[in-house]
């Protein structure tokens, strides 16, 4: 048996509320010792709040070769953004 | 540097590339990211699993000298201050481990290569620290250094390399900090015999410092497939000419003289000229003939072979946890 501990990908909410955010991975041999070793690892400079582990091999990524039909749809879609709108100056700010 | 010798192929040109291979030069010549799964060459993989797997050893192996002086630190605060950077380089290793990772190989590998004596990590950390002036001479010459290679591989084209980089940088300068002021201390408010030591330091570690950017760029045979793929920034001679810039002041605000009898302001090129270090002894350390190799990997393998029990104890408490949770689940339904 390989005693290779599995690896875990790391997510630390900062203190200002923001979301959690993928900081970088470990090895630790479960969720506990991966928590304790993100707190030693990654926080050490007040950089967190909270910190989420997963096991990487839960993670699902979109392929990278998805990339074009995923994302390219909403390249044309500029409506969807505030700024395709003329509001005229008297309007002020909107 | 931290990765002083890292064979790769000669460039190719764009000629002699595949469809594949162009439309990867392109990538990367609009300055995008090459992420994890995404296809790249067998060259491009193979030799940054050989420069981030060196960079990442270097962090491990860079924790002895340094380590030496921890339960020997001349006051509590300047112990937790060096325990805190010692431990920082344990997280660098992390990093740049995690990132090799994603290309396929596990840190577990690595580190066999590496106590195999089949990979390499910096000629540097086979340099003795003697006094308690060369963690001071340590942490501003050798970490100096590292930044010098490292600030500009934060623009790396691989993204995990990049990332990890970014976060090492954060950390460095406070390293650099911590060494420069050791010497402050010793070199301004000390007595002479401390100021001496100081010199001895400064003696020993200058050179090995600069043999940190690796060969001479006319020697260097590596360099131009790297700089083509953007997994090295700078040339050799380019950092190694900016580090010495950079550190000439600080050494005479010490009060400390460069061991180097040819070192002068050149205002034609705007920088200093120097001597360079002795490659013949840069080659022998490399090749595993300095003065600390051998009582390095013995300290990193016993390490690893004592950690072993503690390894495999937690895996099999987990496991054993993993079962009980399964059955009592079981027995609930």
């Amino acid at each position: 048996m390989s005693s290779e501990w599995p690896l875990w990908e790391i997510f630390i909410r900062g203190q200002h509320g923001l979301n959690h955010r993928h900081v970088g991975s470990l090895h630790a041999p479960d969720a506990e010792m991966a928590i304790r070793n993100a707190r030693d690892v990654y926080t050490r400079r007040n950089e967190g709040v909270s910190i989420w582990a997963v096991k990487s091999n839960d993670i699902t990524a979109s392929a990278p070769s998805d990339k074009g039909p995923l994302f390219e749809p909403s390249n044309s879609k500029v409506y969807r953004h505030p700024t395709f709108f003329d509001i005229p100056a008297e309007v002020g700010h909107m | 540097m931290y990765a002083q010798l890292v064979s790769a192929e000669g460039a190719k040109s764009r000629e002699d590339m595949t469809p594949e291979e162009n439309a990867f030069q392109d990538r990367i010549d609009r300055g995008e990211k090459i992420e994890p799964k995404e296809w790249m060459p067998e060259g491009y993989r193979k030799t940054l699993i050989r420069q981030i797997g060196q960079h990442a050893h270097s962090e491990i192996v860079g924790q002895l000298p340094e380590g030496n002086w921890i339960t020997r630190a001349p006051t509590l605060e300047r112990k937790a201050i060096l325990l805190a950077k010692v431990q920082d380089e344990a997280g660098h290793g992390l990093y740049l481990y995690s990132a090799a990772e994603t290309l396929g190989v596990s840190r577990d590998e690595l580190l066999d290569l590496l106590h195999a004596g089949k990979m390499k990590y910096s000629s540097i950390f086979n340099y003795p620290t003697l006094n308690w002036a060369d963690i001071g001479a340590v942490g501003w010459l050798v970490d100096g250094a590292a930044i010098m290679n490292q600030v500009p591989l934060q623009r790396t084209s691989y993204g995990p390399y990049s990332r990890a980089m970014i976060r090492i940088c954060k950390e460095e300068s406070f390293h650099q900090r911590q060494g420069y002021d050791i010497l402050l201390k010793m070199c301004l408010q000390g007595t002479e015999d401390q100021k001496a030591m100081a010199q001895d330091a400064m003696n020993r570690f200058w050179y090995p410092a600069l043999m940190m950017f690796g060969p001479s760029d006319k020697d260097s045979v590596h360099s131009a497939q790297s700089m083509q793929w953007k997994i090295k920034i700078n040339t050799n001679d380019e950092l190694r000419q900016k580090f010495v810039d950079q550190t000439v002041p600080q050494a005479e605000y010490l009060g400390l003289t460069i061991p180097d009898p040819n070192l002068k302001w050149n205002e034609e090129k705007g920088g200093y000229d120097f001597s360079e270090p002795d490659w013949s002894e840069f080659f022998a350390v490399i090749a595993g003939n300095g003065p600390c190799n051998a009582e390095r990997m013995e300290a990193r393998v016993t390490a690893w072979e004592d950690g072993a029990w503690f390894r495999e104890g937690l895996m099999a408490h987990a496991n054993k946890q993993a079962e009980r949770r399964k059955a009592a689940r079981h027995a609930a339904e």
